[in-house]
C-alpha cells in the first residue's frame, strides 16, 4: 500500500466518522437551527461519501438539492416557528433512555450480523457518468421518471393548498 | 484504493439508527423531518453501494428518485408544519391532539 493510497483510506474513514459525529448533534443539539446546520454539514458529507464511490452525478445532485433546496426549505420553517415558547422548553420526549437502550440492542445486532456475513464479492465500483444516466433516465426507466414527474407536480400544488391562508 | 463493503455498511447501519432516535425522540415536527431526512441519506448510501458492483446505472437511477421523493415530502411537510403552527399556535407533537378521539 502505497502512500496515497493510505491517505486516500484514512481521509475515507475521517469523513465516515465526521458524518455520524454531525448526524449525532444534529439529533442531540437543543437548539433547532444549530441542527440545522449540522443536518447540512452531514448532507455535505454523505455527498463526499458519494464521489469515493464513483457517483459524481449523484453528489452534485446531493449539494444542488439537499443541501440547497431541502435545508433552505427547512431553515425557512424554523425561522418561521422558532417564536414558540421559552428556549427552556424541552426538546425532546421523555422517550430517550428506552428508545436508546432498543436502537442500541439494533445496532449491536446489526453490527454483528455485518461482521458475522462472509461478503465474497470485493466491491469493485464502476464509474457511471451523467451521459449514462441520462440515456437510463430517458430509455429504461422512462415510466418511473414520468410518474416521478406527475407526483412532484401533484406536491407543488398540495403544498401551495395546504400553506395558503384561509380566506 | 478499495473500499471494504462491511466497514460502509456499518456506517449506514448507525447513521439510519441516529436518524431512527432523532425521530423518535424530537417534540419539534421539523426536528422530527429532519432526522428522516438522515434517514432517507443513509438508504441512498446503501443503495448506491450494492449497486456499485451489480447495476450502477439502475442503482443511481433510483437514488435520484428517493431525492426527488425527500423533496415532495419535504415541501408538502413544511407545508403542512406552517399550517398546524397557524392553527394551533405549536408544533411540539405531544400538544397537538387534532386527532385523538
Amino acid at each position: 500500500m502505497n502512500l496515497f493510497d493510505s491517505l486516500a483510506s484514512a481521509s475515507f474513514y475521517a469523513v465516515l466518522v465526521g458524518v455520524l459525529a454531525t448526524a449525532t448533534l444534529t439529533v442531540m443539539v437543543r437548539n433547532l437551527f444549530h441542527a440545522a446546520i449540522f443536518l447540512a454539514f452531514t448532507l455535505i458529507g454523505v455527498a463526499i461519501v458519494y464521489l469515493f464511490l464513483r457517483a459524481e452525478f449523484l453528489a452534485g445532485i446531493q449539494i444542488l438539492l439537499y443541501v440547497g433546496a431541502i435545508m433552505t426549505l427547512v431553515i425557512f420553517a424554523i425561522m418561521l416557528t422558532s417564536k414558540i415558547g421559552d428556549p427552556q422548553m424541552p426538546q425532546s420526549n421523555r422517550q430517550g433512555i428506552p428508545v436508546l437502550m432498543a436502537l442500541a440492542a439494533a445496532g449491536v445486532f446489526l453490527v454483528s450480523m455485518i461482521l458475522k456475513m462472509p461478503w465474497n464479492a470485493a466491491l469493485v465500483i464502476q464509474k457511471t457518468d451523467a451521459v449514462e444516466l441520462g440515456k437510463a433516465l430517458m430509455g429504461e426507466f422512462v415510466l418511473p421518471f414520468e410518474i416521478v414527474s406527475l407526483v412532484l407536480l401533484a406536491a407543488m400544488i398540495g403544498a401551495i393548498v395546504i400553506a395558503r391562508s384561509d380566506q | 484504493m478499495t473500499i471494504p463493503l462491511n466497514h460502509l455498511l456499518i456506517f449506514t447501519s448507525l447513521l439510519f439508527l441516529i436518524g431512527l432516535y432523532g425521530a423518535l425522540t424530537r417534540r419539534n415536527l421539523v426536528g422530527i423531518l429532519m432526522s428522516i431526512e438522515i434517514m432517507l441519506n443513509a438508504v441512498n448510501v446503501n443503495f448506491v453501494l450494492f449497486a456499485a458492483s451489480l447495476s450502477p446505472k439502475a442503482g443511481q437511477v433510483f437514488v435520484l428518485f428517493i431525492i426527488v421523493m425527500a423533496a415532495a415530502t419535504a415541501s408538502v411537510g413544511l407545508a403542512i408544519v406552517l399550517a398546524i403552527y397557524r392553527n394551533q399556535k405549536t408544533i411540539y407533537t405531544d400538544q397537538i391532539n387534532l386527532l385523538k378521539w
